[in-house]
């Protein structure tokens, strides 16, 4: 929650044509698609590991991690590094965008509900120039309990 | 804490007089007339005492305090060391690392040392009392000299010092001393101090300063300093001159009156000091030979203390470089370029011996672990009643760091299951017409990427009756699985959870965890132990670990279009079989391997694997193990052996089943590292 009210220069990005923020202190790298290890016996939207300059860092397919269609990888497909403070993971998302300085009174609280998805992991919905853009709460996104429910729930 | 910075290296410092400590009293305790070593003693109980002071531990100075006066005691030839001594002495080293452990975790180092003080002041003051009759009193003079030394600065001047003295007298100069307090608020006192120096040197020659010229300039005072000072200038001039200079509280200066008293005083001590001389004279020849010995081992072993960080730091930098190093192999493989082969050769060369000298730095003598165990085999021998003499082999013997801190726990149950469970009572031995005194060896080798470590004693072995009816009826095995077991088999029954065969249980071990967590130590360390043993004659537990944990060997497989990593160290061979060869056992899929039937483990399937291919006729599989159980991983094809640096999966991800981490291979991408001891259970 701090994170995103406190500083509003967010990284835009894409998935399933809706827009997503992510502060821009956190983002460590953009990077295009390649090739991704995959680690077995993992939660199902943990696409694998890729080496990232020397280390090892795990891949999330954010669509799967929202419960979204699967989509196929296109030109304009990245993967986000995103910095937490153990860990370093990457985000596939649809695509990325510009900087954009969201103002804090364009945000507003995220409603109940948005389209299908349960979003506990939206911080907030901000209008920007008629956008409508949602912001992640990256603590939520990657909680170790959302890993696990999704990791027993394949497997049972 | 204004100190943090000091503390550090107060804590490593303190920890090694502390170690010396023990091992010195082990030695004193075998030859008490070995005055050397009591000297060593008193000198790591004397810069203990001295760091602890500067720190502001004052329970600790105080024991050491008490200690070097005991030692000192000692040395003077005014106490004899006994077994009981040495008792007291031990106990108070013991505290002392209590104390110094605290601290370490950042405690105040504070511990309630009255008794042992007491106890300690016994032993000084007891055996002094005897002497005193024998050598009139001048023992109590020294003691009085130590007190009322504050009061007269120049007491104790050596002939050197007194001859100048005499001279400056006869030769019409003024024997001053001189003592200089500086301001409350003085700021740099050592530069007054330089300052006053200055104007003394001018007008006479100081010889003698209390504290020393050294302790000053490193401003080791108060406010108050004594001069002993030679010059023709009046007492009054003298202290106008030094009054110059700036931030002087109060200068006094006396005519410095070399009693008569004083001079008694130091010859008797001078007698003193003779005495013990001629006694020691007959030592010094070994003394000369000793501390020749030292100084060679000194120059040999010249060190810089570096922050293990700063080491794993370089580790880091230096496993990227292998990656990038495999990269450029690959590359110029596929180029064939020959000037680009050539240099990428020298460099992998090169890199290699880096790599050698880096893992070398990481390691450190296992003598680090080893000699703690001599006081806890002391110890332990005496709590059992028992007659034991260790012997040490091989504590040069280098591992990496990382191993080191893990192996001492499981070491310190192995050592106490040898001497509870293993040697006998003396009276026993004697029965069995055994020496009487218990052997324990610690055997510490290296052999290929290995090291080795073994612990054998000439004890009463493992009996194997005794075993497997104790497993029986804890129902780790059944009664007929029993009968086929070998007796290999049969002894590592006692690493398995929830055994102990002590009929009695006893403190030191038999609380019938232990063994178990022992292997499961060493097996996380990437190694095995072996227990062989034969009734009646004794046992040996082998413990065999790999050199480094972060740099390893593996054999690169691949399955599907996925590549996997299996550690070579727990590669028994490779094969390839065909379908034909495999049989079916419980529905299981087993092939008979030279004799022995051993399970298949599809990698495919447990890996999850996407298949394409349909399965050929020919397999290739790994023959693993874990102890003595095998399991044969089927794979699609070997690749080939490589050095890969070991990576963690993160955080995230944390435990991933059947796979201890990741590599970077040398295009770039990650290939995981299979855990092949959750494959075989």
């Amino acid at each position: 929650m701090e994170e995103v009210t406190s500083n509003h220069q967010s990284i835009i990005i894409e998935l399933d044509k809706e827009e997503y923020a992510i502060p821009v202190e956190v983002v460590g790298a953009i990077e295009r698609m390649q090739h991704i290890t995959r680690v077995p016996k993992t939660a199902n939207f943990v696409k694998g590991v890729i080496n990232l300059r020397g280390v090892v860092t795990p891949i999330i397919d954010l669509r799967e991690r929202f419960g979204m269609e699967k989509a196929e990888h296109t030109e304009s497909t990245r993967i986000i590094i995103i910095h937490m403070e153990n860990y370093d993971v990457g985000f596939i998302v649809d695509a990325a965008y510009d900087v954009l300085y969201i103002p804090e009174d364009a945000i507003e609280p995220a409603p109940q509900v948005i389209g299908t998805v349960d979003a506990d992991y939206i911080g907030g919905v901000a209008k920007v120039d008629k956008r409508l853009i949602m912001l992640l709460e990256l603590e939520k996104v990657l909680s170790k309990e959302s890993y696990q429910a999704a990791f027993l729930g394949q497997e049972g | 804490m204004e100190n943090n910075e000091y503390l550090e290296v107060f804590i490593e410092e303190s920890k090694e007089h502390i170690q010396s400590l023990n091992d010195q009293l082990l030695i004193l305790e075998n030859e008490p007339e070995n005055m050397d070593t009591v000297g060593e003693i008193f000198r790591s109980a004397h810069t203990l005492k001295g760091m602890a002071a500067t720190m502001g531990f004052q329970d600790l100075a105080d024991l050491t305090h008490k200690m070097e006066n005991v030692l000192d005691a000692v040395r003077n030839d005014q106490v004899k060391i006994t077994s009981e001594i040495i008792d007291v002495i031990f106990q108070a080293v013991d505290q002392l690392e209590g104390m110094v452990l605290d601290i370490a975790e950042g405690g105040d180092g504070s511990s309630d040392v009255q008794e042992l003080v007491n106890t300690l002041q016994a032993i000084e003051s007891n055996q002094g009392f005897e002497k005193i009759n024998e050598s009139t009193a001048k023992i109590t003079d020294n003691v009085t000299k130590v007190v009322t030394r504050d009061q007269a600065h120049f007491d104790q001047l050596d002939q050197f010092e007194l001859a100048i003295l005499d001279q400056s007298k006869e030769n019409g100069f003024e024997n001053l001393e001189v003592t200089v307090k500086l301001n409350d608020n003085c700021l740099l006192k050592a530069a007054r101090v330089y300052m006053v120096f200055e104007v003394l040197e001018q007008i006479g020659e100081v010889i003698k300063a209390d504290p020393t010229v050294q302790e000053l300039e490193e401003e080791n005072f108060d406010l108050q300093f004594h001069v002993l000072l030679v010059t023709k200038d009046s007492a009054e001039d003298v202290k106008q001159k030094i009054l110059k200079v700036s931030e002087i509280e109060e200068v006094i200066v006396s005519t410095f009156e070399q009693g008569e008293n004083v001079q008694e005083e130091n010859d008797e001590k001078d007698n003193v000091e003779k005495q013990s001389n001629e006694v020691k004279e007959s030592s010094k020849n070994k003394t000369a030979d000793d501390s020749k010995k030292k100084a060679g081992k000194g120059v040999a072993n010249k060190t810089i203390r570096v922050n293990i960080d700063r080491l794993d730091g370089l580790m880091n930098l230096f496993e990227e470089l292998v990656i990038d190093r495999g990269r450029l192999e690959q590359i110029s493989a596929n180029l064939k370029h020959a000037e680009l082969q050539e240099t990428v050769e020298r460099m992998s060369r090169i890199s290699g011996d880096l790599q050698n000298i880096i893992l070398n730095m990481r390691m450190v003598p296992i003598e680090q672990v080893f000699n703690r165990f001599p006081r806890m085999v002391r110890q332990l021998s005496k709590d059992l009643g028992k007659k034991i003499n260790l012997e040490i082999v091989g504590a040069e013997t280098e591992l990496d760091r990382t191993v080191i801190d893990e192996i001492g726990d499981p070491l310190v149950h192995l050592i106490r299951n040898a001497l509870d469970h293993g040697i006998e009572t003396p009276e026993k031995r004697q029965e069995a017409g055994k020496n009487e005194e218990g052997h324990l060896l610690l055997e510490a080798y290296h052999s290929g990427n290995h090291v080795f470590i073994e612990i054998s004693d000439d004890g009463a072995g493992i009996n194997r009756e005794k075993v497997v009816n104790k497993a029986v009826s804890n129902h780790v095995i059944t009664e007929e699985e029993a009968k086929q077991l070998t007796d290999k088999e049969v002894y590592q029954l006692i690493m398995s959870s929830g055994f102990s065969t002590a009929d009695k249980i006893s403190d030191v071990s038999g609380r019938g965890v232990g063994l178990d967590v022992v292997k499961n130590t060493i097996e996380s360390l990437g190694g095995t132990i072996t227990i062989e043993s034969e009734e009646g004659k004794g046992s040996l537990f082998s413990i065999q670990l790999p050199l480094t944990l972060s740099i390893i060997s593996v054999l690169l497989v691949e399955v599907e279009k996925e590549k996997y990593a299996i550690p070579l160290s727990s590669i028994i061979e490779t094969a390839i079989i065909s379908r034909s060869d495999i049989l079916n056992a419980h529905n299981k899929e087993v092939i008979d391997f030279r004799g022995k039937v051993v399970p298949l483990i599809d990698l495919k399937n447990v890996f999850e694997v996407p298949s394409e291919t349909e399965d050929d006729e020919l397999y290739s599989v790994v023959i693993i193990r874990k102890g003595d159980k095998m399991a044969g991983l089927v794979v699609d094809t070997f690749i080939g052996q490589q050095e890969i640096v070991l990576k963690s999966l993160g955080d995230y991800l944390g435990d991933v089943f059947a796979i201890s981490g990741a590599t970077i291979l040398g295009d770039g991408q990650v290939a995981l590292i299979v855990d092949t001891n959750t494959l075989i259970n």
